[in-house]
């Protein structure tokens, strides 16, 4: 009786996506630790660009991620007191936002989901406007074009194929590979775990790829889709699926806001000088719950929120800025005075946007509106006014 | 003037419209060096080159929702399905985007995108090669649909959807793509995209169709006028929005109407057009509106296809019962 051998098909899922998948495994690019100390990494440095000053760039982004989780905390509190039907926090994933929000140029263009408000503030969006959405009064309350930031998008993944078609523009428009960096452009396609199980974020791989698309596709991997872990959307680490696609994939650590900024810097460049698509994972926890909807502690453990904490990407700069002195207790203190001016703003504003008429549904459905859509306004007008003590 | 099919009207069509407008790109599976599976795009890339004539993976899904991203950058997409039942795929960025950015950015946004759809059965396919699905693209606000009948049609309806700034779902009765020639006049001036036409006129009967069935009507009222009765037919070409001045001012006159349309015939646009007619026209209906459709089945297999097809004998029945209430 022979023996059957099996053939080897080469490493097992235990070699890829091992016990160190939990701490972001080997391969991930960090260059400042929850502790807070600066660390080297072969590859990546944190480069703050020809005039900037490292330490001043430093405290920015201190001040960009303490007043993202203000809009995010006073976002939700808006909510609790039914001010806004519904938030999606981000609470967590600042420096994942704020550190590839600052590595934008001006030219670039953002498609984000419903989450980026950390991004949203690197284009500088009024957060006043993101709460527009979330209350009812609007779907989206920015002109895209006016800082290159799309709408939020709620159905998950489909502006990822947004993103390389716009991509696929610029490549049309000549503003990719021509060498000068006030012209060269990319595209950001901001996702998330979950979504990278959805048939459009695949295909938008293919696209990107196939046509060599000035495209970084920056997941956001936070472990939950709702209540959902990473494990039941992925059995290898997400960023080595791209080399599937044919692109290059690399894993950050979300909670480091240099690292974010140098790795998406890189991809950024790599897509504006025309060497085409890559994916950036994200390593970073949802320390919140999906939404205000949401309860987490119906599906996760308190253990790992706690494990999490002791990662929190505004920690460990503001450990780092404190021990090397690079920033004193009145910085603190005026960092704190605006986010309190920023939670005013947001509470003042959300409570006046103004509502909309049930009226105005009509006159946007199309660019040339139709008779049928005009007929049903003056019908739904006259009917309005039928009432005893209309306004007109 | 020269004689031309449907397939080279709406080839010169494509043409002519991205002669005129450099942001006006193609783009689709096999639409390039093989002009089509239909061959509508015959030519194209070879003229206009791979970056606006674009083979694109076979993705629907990534067809739209990449047309989306060109149309924010400042192109018009006109996107080929290769066939009506492939649209599925897409069907989510369809709806949920091509046909919403338009409104969720309060006009700030436009989708000047074309969705082309070979579309109708009686080519003997094989399954999802036959299908008619309008009515799903009709019911969706958003969207303009509507589809073409013959070869001028074609010729100018295709260049009036391009230069529209609203999504258009652009359907083609692929049966007659390329069956009856017609005359064309690039130099007359074409009536205006939304609005239906009467193509035959007649006194007793009113009939209402779009796409492969107006060829169907018209034999249809051929037929009937040797036997002294006099059909007229309309020609919808747009589904959404409807234009109904022609249809009230047509079933006014006759009182009777029969709409005809391959589309299952349960919601299928025979049953907004006789929910219309019935509100406009009440008073000068002698029967009610009926409808000769496909059967509320899958389409069937090809060899059944003519027997499931409405055909000149089902609308000269309908016509017969309509004659009769």
């Amino acid at each position: 009786m022979s023996e059957t051998t099996t053939p080897d098909f080469g490493p097992g899922l235990g070699d890829v996506f091992g016990p160190a998948q939990a701490e972001g495994g080997r391969d991930l690019v960090q260059l400042l630790t929850p502790e807070g100390e600066r660390v080297e990494h072969p590859e990546f440095s944190f480069d703050p660009g020809k005039g900037a000053d490292e330490d001043e760039t430093i405290r920015d982004f201190y001040r960009d991620m303490v007043l993202t989780r203000r809009i995010d905390t006073e976002a939700t509190a808006l909510q609790r007191h039914g001010e806004l039907g519904i938030w999606a926090q981000l609470l967590g994933q600042e420096a994942a936002q704020i550190g590839s929000g600052r590595a934008l140029r001006p030219q670039d263009f953002v498609f984000p989901t419903y989450r980026e408000h950390g991004v949203a503030w690197c284009r500088d969006i009024d957060p006043l406007r993101l709460l527009g959405l979330f209350r009812g009064v609007d779907q989206g309350g920015w002109d895209p074009k006016d800082n290159n930031f799309g709408l939020y998008t709620i159905v998950i993944g489909a502006q990822t194929l947004h993103a390389t078609g716009y991509a696929m523009g610029m490549q049309r428009d000549g503003v990719v590979g021509t060498g000068d960096a006030d012209r060269d452009a990319a595209v950001v396609a901001y996702f998330g775990d979950g979504a990278s199980s959805q048939g459009d974020v695949n295909e938008a791989f293919i696209f990107a790829a196939s046509y060599n698309a000035p495209v970084v596709f920056f997941c956001q991997n936070n472990q939950w889709a709702i209540s959902e872990p990473i494990e039941r959307q992925s059995r290898i680490p997400l960023y080595q699926r791209a080399l599937g696609f044919g692109f290059p994939g690399i894993r950050v650590d979300g909670n480091d806001v240099l690292a974010t900024y140098a790795v998406t810097k890189a991809a950024l460049q790599r897509a504006r000088d025309g060497q085409g698509p890559t994916f950036v994972e994200a390593y970073t926890y949802r320390m919140g719950a999906h939404t205000t909807t949401d309860d987490p502690t119906r599906y996760r453990l308190s253990e790992d929120l706690e494990t999490w904490k002791l990662k929190d990407p505004i920690a460990r700069v503001k450990a780092y800025l404190t021990r090397n002195g690079l920033a004193g207790e009145d910085f603190f203190a005026g960092v704190e005075e605006e986010a309190e001016k920023l939670g005013e703003h947001l509470r003042e504003g959300c409570r006046a946007l103004p509502e909309p008429s049930p009226l105005s549904v009509f006159d946007q459905v199309y660019a040339e509106q139709t008779p049928e859509l005009a007929g049903q306004k003056a019908g739904f007008a006259a009917y309005l006014d039928s009432f005893e003590g209309a306004q007109a | 003037m020269s004689k031309i099919t449907l397939a080279k009207g709406l080839n010169a069509g494509l043409r002519k419209a991205m002669e005129d407008d450099p942001k006006v790109l193609v783009m689709g599976e096999d639409v390039g060096k093989l002009g089509g599976v239909f061959r509508i795009t015959d030519g194209l890339q070879k003229d206009f080159g791979e970056d606006r004539v674009i083979d694109t993976p076979l993705a629907e899904s990534g067809i739209l929702g990449t047309a989306v991203g060109l149309a924010m950058r400042g192109y018009r997409p006109v996107c080929e399905i290769q066939f009506d039942g492939f649209v599925y795929p897409a069907y989510d960025q369809i709806v949920s985007q091509v046909a919403k950015i338009h409104f969720r950015s309060q006009g700030k946004v436009k989708m000047p995108i074309v969705v082309r759809i070979p579309f109708g059965g009686g080519i003997g396919a094989v399954e999802h090669h036959s299908e008619s699905p309008e009515a799903q693209f009709a019911h969706t606000p958003g969207l303009k649909v509507v589809s073409c009948s013959n070869p001028v049609d074609g010729y100018w309806m295709i260049q009036q959807a391009i230069a529209c700034d609203d999504p258009v779902i652009f359907l083609e009765p692929k049966r007659q793509y390329h069956a009856d020639k017609a005359e064309l006049d690039e130099s007359a001036s074409p009536a205006p995209l939304f609005t239906s036409r009467v193509v035959r006129e007649g006194s007793d009967v009113t009939l209402l169709a779009y796409g492969p069935m107006v060829k169907t009507c018209m034999a249809s009222a051929e037929a009937a006028a040797g036997d002294g009765v006099s059909l007229e037919v309309i020609d919808l070409r747009t589904l959404s929005p409807l234009d109904m001045g022609p249809v009230v001012d047509s079933v006014r006159k006759t009182g009777r109407a029969v709409m005809v349309h391959e589309a299952h015939t349960n919601l299928g646009m025979g049953a907004e057009v006789a929910a219309r007619v019935a509100e406009e026209c009440f008073y000068s209906l002698e029967s009610p509106v009926l409808r000769v459709g496909g059967f509320d089945t899958p389409y069937p297999p090809s060899r059944i296809e003519e027997e499931w097809l409405p055909d000149l004998d089902r609308v000269l029945d309908a016509v017969d019962r309509s004659m009769a209430f």
